[in-house]
C-alpha cells in the first residue's frame, strides 16, 4: 500500500517515483543493519516496537476481507481491535518518553491527544454500523453487508465512511494531520516518536504502521465497497483493488492538501464525530 | 459466618493489642500487620464458598439499642465485596509495615495500627450488616477511623485540611443515609433489611445515589478524594481507594435490591453520573502534577465506569433485557475487583516512589525505572491495566460493558441512546486515560532524573515489592483467566438483578465465547513477542551495537530540565479541555535582552469545590454568623435560654 502511495504522490509531483516495493527493500535493509541505544533507555526502549508489531499482527487477524470471515471472529471483536491498537501506542509512547527527549515527548503528547479524540469516532462508527446490521463482529457486520443495505441507509453508511477515512487519515500519521515525510521534529506526530529507533526496531516499527494503515484500509473498504457475487477470488480481488483505491485516495489527498494547523486537528477528530453522531441520530428514525 | 465474625474479633484485638505495645514500634507493627494478615486470609477463606453457591448464612442477635439488632448475613452480594477487601487489605497491611517504620519513634504505630484494623473490620460489618442501626454504625466507625488515619501526619497543614473536608464531605453524605434508612423503615416500623418497605421508590433511589455516592465518589460528590487520598499514608490509601469506596457501591446496590423494579431513568440516570464523573475525572487527573491525586482522581473515573455499567444493568433489568442486565452488572462488578487490584498497586507504587525519593512531585522526578525497577515494572502492569489495554485485566471488565451496551443498540431509541452514550463515554474515557498514564508513567520512570531526590532514589524493601508484585501478577492471571472470573459473579448477578440463576448462567456463557477468542487473541500476542524478540536478537548477533546519547539535534549542552515535564504533556489535552478545567496559571515571562530567571506555574483547582461548594459554606457561614448575637458568654443568660425551653415545651405538651 506504501508503494501505490508514493508512486501516486510523485505522479502528483511529475516525478517517477520509488519502485512500488520500495518498502520491502527498506525492511530487509533496516533488518540487516546494527542498532545504536540511547543510554538514557530501558527494556521499554527495546520492547516498544516488538509490542506493538505483535499487536497490530494480532488485529490482522480480526479484520476480514472481500467478505469472506477473519481467521479469529467473535462477538465484540472490533473492541478487541480498537484496543489492541491503543496497546500498540501505549507502547510507542512509552518507548518515545523513554529516551528522554523532548522532541519524541512533543510527538507522543500530540499523538495520545489526537488518539484519544479519534478514538469514539472509530468505536461509535463501528456501533451505527452494528445497529443497522444487528450483528456484533466485524465478519458479521461486513459479511452481512451487501449493496442492498447501501440502497436502504445509503446516508448513515457514507457519513460513517467518511468519518473512518478522517480517522484513518490521523491515526495512521498522514496529511492533513502529520507528514510522513519531512522527519522534520517539530511539525510531525508518529515520525517523530520513532526518531531514536534504529535497526531491526526501526524494521519493526515501519512494518506495524504499514500493516495498521491495512488494518484501517480493510475496514474502509469492508464498508465503501460490499461487492457479493458470489465467487470468492472475485471479491477478495475486488477487496484489494479497493485498498489499493484507497492508497490512491490518501495519496491523492496528500498531495493536494497542506498539513493543518495544529490547533485545526482537533476540530477535525471532532467534525469527524460529529458525522457519526448525525449518523447515530439517522438510524434511530 | 461464625468465621467472618471471629476475623473481626482478631482484628479489633489486634488493633488494641498494637496500640497497647505502641511503645516499641516493632512489636506494634508485628502485632497489628500480623492480626491485618491473619484475620483476612480467614476471612477470604470463609468468603469464597458464599460466592459458588452455598446458601446465605445469617446471625439475628438482639442489641440493647432502639430499632438495632446485631443482625448480620452473609449472601452472594457481600462475599463478592469481601474478596478485594481482604485481598486488598492484607497486602496493604504487609506493605505498611515497612512503610510505617520510616516515622518510628516520631509517630505512634500502635495508634495506627490500631486505626487501620479497625476500619478493615467496621468495612467488613458494613458488607455484612443487615439492621440500619448496625450498618450506620459500622460506617460511623468506617468514617472516623479512616480520618484518624488520613491524620497521620497532622504536623502538615495541607493533611490538616486535607482530613477536615473528607470529615465534613463523609457526614454530609452520612445525614442522608440516615434519612434513607428512616424513610426505608417507616412502613414496617422496624430498621431490619428484611422489612424494608420500597414506597417512594424515586426518593429513595435518589437518596442513596447521594449518600452512598459521597463515599463512592461520584461527580460533583467526589470533592474529598483528591484531597485525602494524597494526605494518607500510602497503604491507608490504597486500601481507601481500592475498598472503601467500593463501600459506596455496595450500598448503592444493597439499596437497588430493596427498592423492587427500576423504572428507566435510574439507568439513564447512572450512565449520566458515570459519563460526567469519568471523562471530568480523567480530565482534572490529566491536569494534576502531584503524582497521588493523580491517582485519586482516576479512582473518581473508574467509579464513573463502574457507574456506567449499573445503569447498563439497571437498564437491562427495567426493560426485559437479560443480555444488558447480566452484562452491565458483571462488567460493573467485576471492574470493582479489578479496580481494587490495580488501583491498589498503582497506589502502592507511589508509595514505593515517595519512600524511596521523599517528592509526590512528578515534574521532579524522572529515571526512576534505573534505580526502582521493581516499583517501575510494577506500576507498568498497572498502568496498562487501568488504562484497560488487552491482555490485562481492565479490558476484561470494559469489554463486558461494551458488550453490554452493544448487544442494547439495536433496541429502541429510547434504550439505544443512552447505550450509545455510554459507549462513546467509555471510549473517550479510555483513550484519555491511556494519556494520563503513559504521562504518569513515562514522566516518572523513563527519561532522565529531573532532580537530586530522583537521581538518588533508592528502591523499597522486600516487604513493599512483595505485594506490588502480587497485585500485578493478579492483573495478569485475571486477564488471561477471564472464563474463571465470570464464574464468581453468577450468584451475586442473581442477588442484584432479581433473574433466575439459568438465564445468568446462559448470558455469562454467552459473554465467556468471547472472552476466550480474547485469551485466544493475548496468548497470540505474547507468543508473537516471543518469536519478534528471537528474530531481532538474530539480526543484531554480529552486528555492530552501540550506546550513545540520545538524538538533541545538535545542542551543545542538554539536560536533564530540557525534557517534557508531565504539564508540558497533558497540554494538547488539558487546553483543548481548558473551559471545564479552569485552570489558574501564574506567568512570570522573560523580559528584556538577557532575560534572567521567568516562572510559569498552572494549578487546577477542583472546579466543583470552587463553584458548587465554597458559595455553599460561606453561605452558610453568614447565616449562622448572623446568630451569633445569641451567644453573649454569660451564664446567667445561657439559664434564662434554659428556663424559657422548657417553659415552652411544658405549655406546648401541657396545653
Amino acid at each position: 500500500m506504501l508503494g501505490v502511495i508514493n508512486r501516486t504522490k510523485a505522479w502528483f509531483a511529475g516525478r517517477c517515483g520509488q519502485p512500488l516495493l520500495q518498502a520491502y527493500y527498506d525492511l530487509y535493509k533496516l533488518l540487516a543493519k546494527g542498532a545504536v541505544y540511547s543510554r538514557t533507555t530501558t527494556w521499554v526502549f527495546r520492547a516498544g516496537p516488538m509490542v506493538g508489531l505483535s499487536a497490530v499482527l494480532v488485529g490482522m487477524t480480526l479484520v476480514p476481507l472481500g467478505g469472506k470471515p477473519a481467521p479469529l471472529a467473535f462477538a465484540g471483536d472490533f473492541i478487541l481491535l480498537a484496543y489492541l491498537l491503543g496497546l500498540m501506542r501505549f507502547f510507542t509512547v512509552a518507548a518515545a518518553l523513554d529516551t528522554g527527549s523532548s522532541f519524541e515527548a512533543m510527538g507522543a503528547s500530540r499523538e495520545v491527544t489526537f488518539s484519544a479524540l479519534a478514538e469514539p469516532a472509530l468505536l461509535l462508527g463501528l456501533a451505527v454500523v452494528a445497529r443497522q446490521t444487528g450483528r456484533f463482529s466485524l465478519s458479521g457486520m461486513y459479511g452481512g453487508m451487501a449493496l442492498e443495505t447501501w440502497r436502504q441507509a445509503g446516508p448513515v453508511l457514507a457519513l460513517v465512511a467518511a468519518a473512518l477515512m478522517v480517522v484513518l487519515l490521523s491515526e495512521n500519521a498522514r496529511l492533513p494531520i502529520d507528514d510522513p515525510n519531512t522527519h522534520l521534529e517539530l511539525t510531525m506526530i508518529h515520525e517523530v516518536m520513532v526518531l531514536d529507533h534504529s535497526g531491526p526496531d526501526l524494521a519493526f516499527i515501519f512494518y506495524g504502521s504499514a500493516l495498521k494503515l491495512w488494518v484501517f484500509a480493510a475496514l474502509l473498504v469492508g464498508l465503501v465497497l460490499p461487492l457479493r457475487t458470489g465467487h470468492a477470488w472475485l471479491d477478495v480481488g475486488a477487496a484489494l483493488g479497493g485498498i489499493f483505491a484507497v492508497a490512491v485516495a490518501v495519496g491523492a489527498v496528500e498531495s493536494c492538501m497542506a498539513r493543518l494547523r495544529l490547533v485545526r486537528v482537533p476540530q477535525l477528530l471532532v467534525g469527524a464525530a460529529a458525522l457519526v453522531a448525525l449518523a447515530l441520530i439517522l438510524t434511530l428514525r | 459466618m461464625t468465621v467472618l465474625l471471629l476475623a473481626v474479633a482478631i482484628l479489633v484485638c489486634s488493633g488494641l493489642a498494637a496500640l497497647l505495645a505502641t511503645a516499641s514500634p516493632r512489636a506494634a507493627t508485628t502485632l497489628g500487620a500480623g492480626g491485618a494478615v491473619v484475620a483476612c486470609v480467614m476471612g477470604l477463606i470463609a468468603a469464597v464458598p458464599f460466592l459458588f453457591g452455598a446458601p446465605a448464612e445469617s446471625l439475628h442477635l438482639a442489641w440493647n439499642v432502639p430499632y438495632g439488632s446485631f443482625f448480620v448475613e452473609v449472601d452472594a452480594l457481600a462475599a463478592f465485596f469481601l474478596l478485594p477487601l481482604f485481598a486488598l487489605s492484607a497486602l496493604a497491611a504487609v506493605y505498611g509495615a515497612e512503610y510505617l517504620l520510616e516515622w518510628r519513634g516520631r509517630k505512634s504505630l500502635g495508634a495506627a495500627w490500631l486505626f487501620y484494623n479497625l476500619l478493615l473490620a467496621s468495612m467488613v460489618l458494613v458488607v455484612l450488616a443487615h439492621n440500619g442501626v448496625l450498618f450506620l454504625v459500622a460506617w460511623e466507625t468506617m468514617t472516623l477511623s479512616s480520618y484518624f488515619l488520613v491524620t497521620f501526619e497532622d504536623e502538615q497543614d495541607a493533611v490538616r485540611q486535607a482530613s477536615w473536608t473528607y470529615l465534613v464531605a463523609s457526614h454530609l453524605g452520612t445525614a442522608f443515609l440516615l434519612a434513607l434508612f428512616v424513610l426505608l423503615g417507616r412502613g414496617s416500623g422496624s430498621l431490619d433489611f428484611d422489612h424494608f418497605s420500597s414506597a417512594n421508590a424515586s426518593a429513595l433511589f435518589l437518596l442513596a445515589l447521594v449518600g452512598f455516592g459521597t463515599k463512592a465518589g461520584f461527580m460533583p460528590l467526589h470533592v474529598w478524594l483528591p484531597e485525602a487520598h494524597p494526605a494518607a499514608p500510602s497503604h491507608v490509601s490504597a486500601v481507601m481507594s481500592g475498598v472503601m469506596i467500593k463501600m459506596g457501591i455496595y450500598g448503592l446496590l444493597r439499596t437497588l435490591t430493596f427498592l423492587g423494579p427500576p423504572p428507566a431513568w435510574w439507568g439513564c440516570v447512572l450512565i449520566g453520573i458515570g459519563l460526567t464523573s469519568g471523562v471530568m475525572g480523567v480530565l482534572l487527573a490529566l491536569a494534576q502534577h502531584d503524582l497521588k491525586r493523580l491517582l485519586a482522581y482516576h479512582s473518581v473515573e473508574n467509579i464513573g465506569i463502574i457507574a456506567l455499567g449499573l445503569g447498563v444493568g439497571l437498564l437491562g433489568v427495567s426493560n426485559g433485557s437479560p443480555v444488558l442486565a447480566a452484562l452491565g452488572f458483571g462488567g460493573a462488578l467485576l471492574h470493582v475487583l479489578n479496580h481494587a487490584l490495580f488501583k491498589g498497586l498503582l497506589f502502592l507504587g507511589a508509595g514505593s516512589v515517595l519512600h524511596g525519593t521523599a517528592t509526590r512531585e512528578i515534574d521532579h522526578l524522572g529515571g526512576l525505572a534505573k534505580r526502582m525497577p521493581w516499583t517501575a515494572t510494577t506500576f507498568l502492569v498497572g498502568a496498562v491495566a487501568i488504562s484497560g489495554l488487552p491482555p490485562l485485566n481492565g479490558f476484561v471488565s470494559e469489554f463486558l460493558i461494551y458488550l453490554g451496551a452493544f448487544n442494547g443498540v439495536t433496541q429502541r431509541a429510547a434504550v439505544a441512546v443512552p447505550l450509545l452514550a455510554a459507549i462513546a463515554g467509555l471510549a473517550l474515557i479510555g483513550g484519555l486515560a491511556a494519556a494520563c498514564f503513559t504521562k504518569a508513567y513515562g514522566v516518572v520512570f523513563l527519561g532522565q532524573p529531573r532532580s537530586e531526590q530522583a537521581a538518588h532514589a533508592h528502591e523499597a524493601g522486600v516487604a513493599m515489592r512483595l505485594p506490588m508484585v502480587l497485585l500485578a501478577a493478579s492483573c495478569v492471571l485475571i486477564g488471561f483467566c477471564a472464563p474463571l472470573a465470570l464464574r464468581p459473579l453468577c450468584g451475586v448477578l442473581h442477588v442484584v438483578s432479581g433473574l433466575p440463576p439459568r438465564t445468568i448462567n446462559e448470558q455469562l456463557a454467552g459473554a465467556a465465547g468471547p472472552l476466550r477468542y480474547v485469551i485466544a487473541g493475548s496468548v497470540a500476542f505474547v507468543v508473537l513477542i516471543a518469536a519478534l524478540a528471537w528474530l531481532r536478537r538474530r539480526s543484531l548477533t554480529g552486528r555492530i551495537v552501540t550506546q550513545t546519547v540520545t538524538w538533541d539535534c545538535g545542542y551543545a549542552q542538554p539536560t536533564a530540565r530540557i525534557q517534557y515535564t508531565a504539564s508540558s504533556f497533558a497540554q494538547p489535552l488539558t487546553a483543548l479541555f481548558a473551559p471545564l478545567l479552569r485552570a489558574r496559571r501564574t506567568l512570570a515571562a522573560p523580559e528584556g535582552y538577557f532575560p534572567r530567571a521567568s516562572s510559569f506555574t498552572t494549578a487546577t483547582p477542583d472546579a466543583a469545590r470552587i463553584a458548587l461548594y465554597e458559595p455553599a459554606f460561606s453561605g452558610v457561614g453568614w447565616l449562622l454568623a448572623r446568630v451569633r448575637w445569641l451567644q453573649q458568654g454569660r451564664i446567667q443568660l445561657y439559664v434564662l435560654y434554659i428556663a424559657l425551653t422548657l417553659l415552652v415545651l411544658l405549655v406546648w405538651k401541657l396545653g
